[in-house]
């Protein structure tokens, strides 16, 4: 049986990747759903910039930069 | 696709606002092509997205859209293609930046995907122009398509029925997206408020389960039309750059030095044509003088127009660096990551990542990025980067940084390559920067942010700035400088010639008298140049200028650069021509900035270029900010704080350094 835990998206490591599970704000999901993060996507945490925040991910091809409050929000699972 | 000449930049947000141009379809047919905003959704968060939906939605909507897609980010792209069709439009899909999807190891099906989504699709690389010809005819026969791409649910068919009355629009989907723009509005009719309550209107909520909709579907499409083949190198080169530009130290050390590099060749490099320039200014105004008839029309124009124009377009070389570099980094996906690393200093500012480009592109003009804020989503922060940009130095304060640098710095350099003068600028322009965000920190704590506040943007592919944008927005905003320029120089010089030659009474009658019956011993030359002081300071302009001289003198200010300061007003680089027509009132074959170094103290300069740093000297800034905020608090309270930050610093330094 496979594995996994719910982590919020802004505890990702460089390099490391997960599968959205859930955004929690609407607002914000409204944003994030047009653009291409939906629950089922995948995503890995490419780079964070220099004062720890914000961060960028890799997200249905494409490069896609937010702060760590708005990826607090977003739940993820790693496999 | 016009031809048309439009800045175009490798981010969201270079253009915010609709632009318009005609294009020849074929023999008979001609077009108005509309280019709008971009947005990635029907569902607008920022005023630029607004400006889009409205358009595409008013009752006079246009007859056809083409949706621009990035062929590299497909999937993204057809939410808002598939948005365009459900609204019952005839709907034409471009296809871009194949060559990168290519690069990126995506193969794209375009038939079968034209036929999945029951409209036209045609590939087409803006950058070589190919494929316009296809395009410009699908246009022509483009049809809505036969079925839309998303069903409205069942569900609220009842809701949209009984909203036909109050809100029209040719099908459910249009209606519907009416309804969610009007429950968005902060007043609305009463009656359409009633059925909103009645069916339990949640338009996030729909608006979410509309997008997770379309996205499945548009998934079910592409796992068809879309192969892909890993291309590893492509993104380890993007990976590579973006690591450095975004590291700890070296990214902010890169964009200091670029910013520096910059500063140092607008002085270097520009040193050769600006002198070119001037010399061919000289001879035209001593041509002017002899082969035209002496009298007040010589005067008028050889020492009015010429001078002043001559003073401004010397500067062009300069200008033109400036708008070359911010372009190059705009195109090149630069500015992106500029904003990426930036975002958390500043908001410790109350502005936030997006508001570095408008400020960095406020050393051009205050005037397009103070539009350019409409990206900014959160209205505080929004705002506060609309009061803070005039304060970064623009290019209009060049020509008067450089002539004031001149008088304070010699012409050397340290280390036998940075110029003392190009530092000195780099130092002005930092100066801007910082009372910049200071201002901005002092304005955050008066202003409370209200509603939402996120940061989620896009980091765009790097490319290399393409030539031919290149060319178009140095030369448009060059055109721009040089007219808006020239229109106002000739103006206030004509009126400022005049003023300066012609006294109330009998004021330079009696001059000329009393100079007639001085004593043939004197010196000639000594008599003749004492001559002009007396009426210059007779004149009109020179009572003006006396008038308002107890305010200025604490500053350092003469009335000479009084009347130059009531001038530039209008626009700041009137400064420079209006010294310049000053001193050609009875010069005596010194240049201006001779006779400027034996009148005024390197401290006076100093100040005086301290006050030009934090003047909002700009009526066209004014104007911006007016119709961006559409208040008159805004920039009367702008107006107010800059001219007394001014006013201090100057009389600080003046004082400190007398």
């Amino acid at each position: 049986m496979l594995r996994f835990s719910v982590v919020k998206l802004s505890e990702l490591k460089p390099g490391e990747s997960a599968v959205i599970e859930h955004i929690g704000d609407e607002s914000l999901s409204a944003k994030l759903f047009e653009m291409g993060c939906l629950p089922g996507e995948p995503v890995k945490l490419k780079f964070i910039a220099p004062f720890g925040d914000p961060i960028a991910i890799k997200v249905a091809g494409y490069t896609l930069v937010m702060r760590l409050s708005e990826a607090n929000i977003v739940d993820i699972r790693k496999l | 696709m016009t031809g048309l000449s439009q800045k175009t930049g490798n981010f969201p947000g270079t253009t915010v606002e609709s632009h318009k141009g005609t294009v020849t379809i074929d023999g008979e047919t001609s077009a108005e092509i509309i280019d709008l905003p971009g947005t990635y959704s029907l569902y607008p968060k920022s005023d630029d997205e607004r400006v889009a939906v409205a358009a595409l939605m008013k009752a006079d909507k246009p007859d056809c859209a083409v949706v621009v897609a990035d062929a590299s980010n497909l999937k993204r792209s057809l939410l808002l293609c598939t948005e365009i069709i459900d609204l019952g439009l005839p709907t034409v899909l471009a296809l871009n930046m194949i060559d990168i999807a290519h690069k990126k190891g995506l193969e794209i099906d375009i038939l079968l995907l034209s036929e999945q989504l029951g409209i036209q699709v045609i590939p087409v690389n803006a950058r070589k122009r190919s494929g316009i010809d296809d395009l410009k005819l699908a246009m022509k026969v483009a049809k809505p398509a036969a079925k839309p791409f998303y069903k409205v649910p069942a569900a609220i068919m009842q809701f949209l029925d009984e909203l036909k009355p109050v809100i029209d629009g040719p099908n459910n989907y249009a209606r519907l997206i009416q309804a969610h723009q009007v429950s968005q509005a902060s007043h609305s009719k009463q009656n359409i408020h009633g059925i909103f309550e009645k069916y339990h209107f949640d338009s996030g909520h729909l608006q979410q389960r509309e997008t997770v909709e379309r996205f499945r579907h548009i998934d079910f499409v592409l796992v068809d039309c879309l192969s892909r083949n890993t291309h590893p190198e492509f993104d380890k080169a993007t990976t590579f750059a973006d690591k450095i530009l975004t590291h700890k130290y070296w990214g902010f050390l890169i964009f200091f030095g670029i910013l520096f590099t910059l500063f140092q060749s607008i002085f270097n490099i520009a040193q050769v044509p600006m002198q070119l320039l001037e010399t061919a200014f000289e001879n035209l105004q001593g041509v002017m003088h002899e082969s035209m008839a002496a009298g007040w029309a010589n005067d008028l124009l050889a020492d009015g127009v010429v001078a002043g124009l001559g003073g401004v377009i010397v500067f062009l070389p300069q200008i033109i660096i400036l708008f070359a570099f911010i372009t190059i980094l705009e195109d090149s996906g630069y500015m992106a990551r500029v904003s990426f690393i930036m975002d958390r200093m500043m908001r410790s500012f109350g502005m936030n990542g997006r508001s570095v480009v408008p400020l960095i592109g406020g050393m051009a003009c205050a005037v397009p990025s103070i539009m350019a804020t409409r990206t900014i989503e959160n209205t505080r922060d929004r705002l506060i980067t609309i009061m803070v940009i005039p304060l970064m130095s623009c290019s209009a304060r060049l020509p008067v940084y450089t002539l004031l640098i001149g008088l304070i710095a010699p012409e050397e350099y340290i280390f036998g390559f940075i110029g003392v003068q190009g530092l000195l600028l780099f130092l002005m322009y930092l100066v801007g920067f910082v009372s910049a965000m200071l201002s901005a920190f002092v304005f955050k704590l008066i202003l409370k942010s209200k509603g939402k506040n996120h940061f989620v943007m896009e980091l765009p592919i790097y490319k290399w700035p393409s030539g031919r944008n290149l060319w178009y927005s140095v030369f448009e905003r060059s055109k721009t400088f040089v007219l808006q320029a020239g229109y106002i120089i000739v103006a206030v010089s004509v009126i400022l010639w005049y003023l300066g030659s012609h006294g109330p009474g009998n004021a330079m009658q009696d001059i000329d008298k009393k100079y007639s019956s001085i004593d043939a011993n004197a010196d000639p030359q000594i008599a003749a140049q004492q001559k002009q002081t007396e009426k210059l300071e007779a004149s009109y302009a020179g009572r003006f200028g006396q008038f308002i001289e107890p305010v200025i003198r604490p500053l350092g200010f003469d009335w000479k650069i009084g009347i130059a300061l009531l001038s530039s007003f209008v626009a700041r680089e009137v400064f420079v021509g209006t010294m310049n027509t000053l001193y050609s009132i009875g010069n005596d074959g010194q240049t201006v900035q001779e006779q400027l170094r034996n009148r005024y103290t390197p401290v006076t300069a100093l100040s005086l270029m301290f006050f030009y740093a934090f003047a909002l000297q700009c009526t066209s800034t004014i104007a911006v900010v007016y119709r961006e905020t559409k208040s008159w608090k805004w920039p009367a309270i702008q107006l107010v704080f800059m001219t007394a930050l001014a006013w201090l610093s100057s009389f600080a330094i003046y004082q400190l350094g007398k």
